[in-house]
């Protein structure tokens, strides 16, 4: 009557807290110099050159990498602290985290030799921004139903089509996209996309913005007009792109972005409840405590089964579907006790600030890198449903 | 908290509950005949003594062995005083004392109980849902003198009990003490109080409901990969699929947070249950948690199941009501929500992430 699941129990291990530290003194030096400001997200730009290359220079990008490639040979752990520290600090580090968390690790699995030693150790070195191309106008969940063609050339390949909603192209130096090198077969309409390393400067190649909501530039579409990629930007299997999704998959599904991005109202709901809270402030409060410690546990126990070579595949999904709808219904939670605290008594004017930005992308958290409905699908399939 | 992972003591515990407790057998027995050889297996494999050091006579005192034993009683929610019996033995331990055989409950396990210990010696007060109070032989209790707290050990026959039974229909009696003379008393150590007695009670019953959680999403899977309807099982629709994925994650966070809390408790720090705010983050955190994807994993359960989940002879509800049930027990999710909630909130929001993040 086992389920199945398994969360091994993982704390994170002494080097962690040093290395915590560390993270801790960067951030309030940049704070200080006036990089950013943690308790006002939504203002200011969510992307810095100069600061992701001083996080570079630190040793925190490319943790997990051999050193060979410019990579610190840390293990995921520490790369899992890093990662939070950043991420509730609302530091601007969304330059090089698409790098960092997945598209280094497809280019160390698939990419030429010459390729990784050009790319990586400027990748660890905070100057590049990678971007996911997967999406079309007529293909999003449903990755597989991606036209975007790239054909056979001298030398080469020829892409033609567009993707879309892909965020940072505008800032973006490469693109690891999926485009169809082939029909799909009758028996696995998987079959016929390859993964390629697109130059962002390549001739051909046009970004068009698509603003937000939020009235945030972070959308974008792309469109390819017979865009030359070299044969060795070629990654992984031809017609087999999706043989190579799963492992990253789980890396990317399970981190602590996944249940986050929000967190910053809870900490300013603890501020503004003040010290004695009233009951109902104080058992809404312990609530939602206990629901983040929770998600926490969960996804530092799927790093430390990914670092012991384990493949929690269900499990990561389960983070990101708990976590998303909690970070996603976070800023209403709070919103409703902080309902009645006084206005003139409490900083509300920077809660109240923080809440109309985090409500206003409440949506995107539980579509963003594989909706609800996909990842529930998933766990059904885990679960032996499909 | 695969069979695997738990080792031979949880492998044990699985073969003995599977052999004596099958819950298919157990709801269709008239009496309950069948709980005397569970016991007796139980306790000849030294199950129902796995919270007390070998120098107290004990099967040594582990407290991971007895959170594993504690996950399989779940998976099975067999209505033995197993988890009560650890309980106690652990309790008695605490200051020393003698554990007799036989089944035991503990005392108090509402949060707004007190037991007292009079100047001559004898136990006075009232403690409301003693579970299984009236099949047990003894209770280990915790009771406060003007000295501070006490650990003993009563019969249950000097005690006088109300009859009351929970939402699943097991015992869970208020034990009302008339200055009791106690077979055994002695001071409980220095920092330990009701606080420690009730961690380590909603420790044990989150680590239950995980168990049980883990049950209803097998049976609830297994259900809609074979009920047929619109010329289809079930598990192929879509909107089921969502259910159960849903139940998954309730049974994950429980899985997750109840074994948090357990391995908290089960580093040498806690041994004499020394209580900080990160074991009162833990514990409560457990609690919570799990209260909550109980009540949302029973819903689901049970609408997945449909009419025959609701009847009385499916085993469905021997699982459902008691998660529901357990709830209750050392604390509700709303007593340690506001417990947590409190502690959060004097330590302020420059420290709250620090905490989380020690975690």
């Amino acid at each position: 009557m086992s389920s199945g699941l398994s969360f091994d129990q993982i704390r994170l291990p002494p080097e962690c807290d040093r290395l915590r530290d560390d993270v801790r003194a960067f951030i309030a030096e940049e704070v200080a110099a006036g990089t950013f400001a943690p308790r006002r997200p939504g203002h200011g730009d969510t992307h810095d050159p100069a600061f992701s290359r001083r996080v570079g220079a630190k040793g925190w990008i490319g943790m997990t990498w051999p050193k060979k490639y410019g990579g610190h040979e840390r293990n995921f752990l520490e790369r899992y602290v890093v990662t939070e520290e950043m991420r509730v600090a609302n530091a601007p580090v969304r330059l090089h985290f698409v790098a960092d968390r997945q598209s280094g690790p497809i280019l160390l699995k698939y990419a030429p030799e010459h390729i990784k030693r050009d790319i990586l150790p400027r990748i660890c070195r905070g100057e590049l921004c990678f971007v996911i191309g997967m999406s079309e106008p007529n293909s999003g969940s449903d990755l597989f139903a991606a036209k975007t063609k790239a054909t056979k050339a001298d030398g080469g390949w020829r892409i033609n089509g567009s993707k879309i909603w892909t965020s940072n192209a505008h800032i973006a130096d490469y693109m690891l996209g999926l485009f169809r090198t082939s029909p799909p077969t009758k028996e696995n309409r998987r079959h016929g996309l390859t993964q390629f390393l697109v130059d962002m400067k390549s001739p051909g190649i046009a970004v068009n913005p698509i603003i937000q909501m939020t009235g945030q530039h972070d959308f974008n579409e792309v469109v390819f007009d017979d865009v030359f990629v070299p044969d060795d930007h070629l990654l992984g299997e031809i017609d087999g792109a999706w043989k190579q999704a799963t492992s990253e998959l789980a890396y990317e599904r399970s981190g602590p972005e996944r249940f986050l991005e929000t967190f910053y109202v809870l900490i300013e709901l603890v501020r503004a409840l003040g010290d004695k809270p009233d009951l109902r402030g104080a058992e809404g409060l312990g609530r939602l405590v206990a629901q983040l410690h929770t998600l926490r546990r969960m996804s530092v126990s799927v790093a430390g089964m990914l670092q012991a070579g384990k493949e929690p595949v269900v499990e990561s999904s389960i983070v990101k579907d708990v976590g998303t709808l909690w970070e996603q219904k976070l800023p209403g939670s709070v919103r409703d006790l902080a309902a009645f605290l006084d206005h003139d008594e409490t900083d509300r004017a920077i809660l109240d600030d923080q809440l109309a930005f985090a409500t206003k992308i409440a949506p995107k958290l539980t579509i963003q890198g594989g909706t609800t409905e996909i990842l529930r699908g998933i766990i059904a399939r885990g679960l032996g449903l499909r | 908290m695969t069979v695997e992972s738990d080792g031979i003591v949880a492998a044990t515990a699985t073969r003995i509950f599977a052999d004596l407790a099958d819950p298919q057998t157990v709801n269709r027995t008239k009496n309950s005949q069948w709980k005397a050889p569970l016991w007796d297996a139980l306790a000849e494999a030294g199950l129902t003594r796995a919270w007390i050091p070998d120098h107290l006579g004990g099967a040594g005192g582990d407290m991971a062995d007895g959170f594993a034993i504690l996950g399989v009683a779940g998976r099975y929610a067999a209505p033995v005083p197993l988890a009560e019996t650890l309980l106690a033995g652990w309790l008695l331990a605490q200051a020393g004392l003698d554990v007799p055989d036989g089944a035991m409950t503990v005392a108090p396990s509402r949060p707004n109980d007190a037991l007292k210990l009079n100047a001559n010696g004898t136990v006075y007060g009232r403690a409301r849902g003693i579970a299984f109070a009236s099949n047990a032989e003894h209770i280990a209790l915790l009771a406060d003198s003007e000295h501070g707290s006490n650990i003993a050990l009563v019969k249950v026959s000097d005690c006088r009990l109300s009859d009351g039974v929970d939402l699943a229909g097991d015992p869970s009696n208020t034990v009302e003490f008339n200055n009791v003379v106690p077979l055994q008393c002695a001071p409980a150590p220095a920092s330990f109080d009701r606080t420690s007695l009730l961690s380590m009670g909603a420790t044990a019953r989150s680590v239950q409901m995980a168990g049980a959680l883990e049950t209803i999403l097998s049976l609830s899977v297994a259900y809609a990969d074979e009920r047929v309807a619109f010329e289809r099982k079930i598990g192929k629709f879509q909107a089921v699929q969502q259910n159960l994925a849903r139940l998954a994650g309730e049974t994950a966070a429980a899985l997750a947070a109840a074994g948090s809390a357990a391995d908290t408790i089960a580093q040498p720090m806690g041994k004499a249950a020394a209580f900080d705010n990160t074991l009162l983050l833990e514990v409560a955190a457990a609690k919570i948690r799990c209260g909550e994807a109980a009540a949302e994993g029973a819903a689901i359960a049970h609408q997945v199941h449909g009419a025959i989940g609701f009847t009385n002879e499916h085993v469905l509800h021997r699982f459902t009501l008691r998660l529901l049930a357990w709830r209750d027990d050392f604390g509700s999710e709303s007593y340690w929500a506001a417990r947590l909630g409190a502690m959060i909130a004097q330590r302020g929001g420059d420290n709250f992430w620090p905490l989380l993040a020690s975690r």
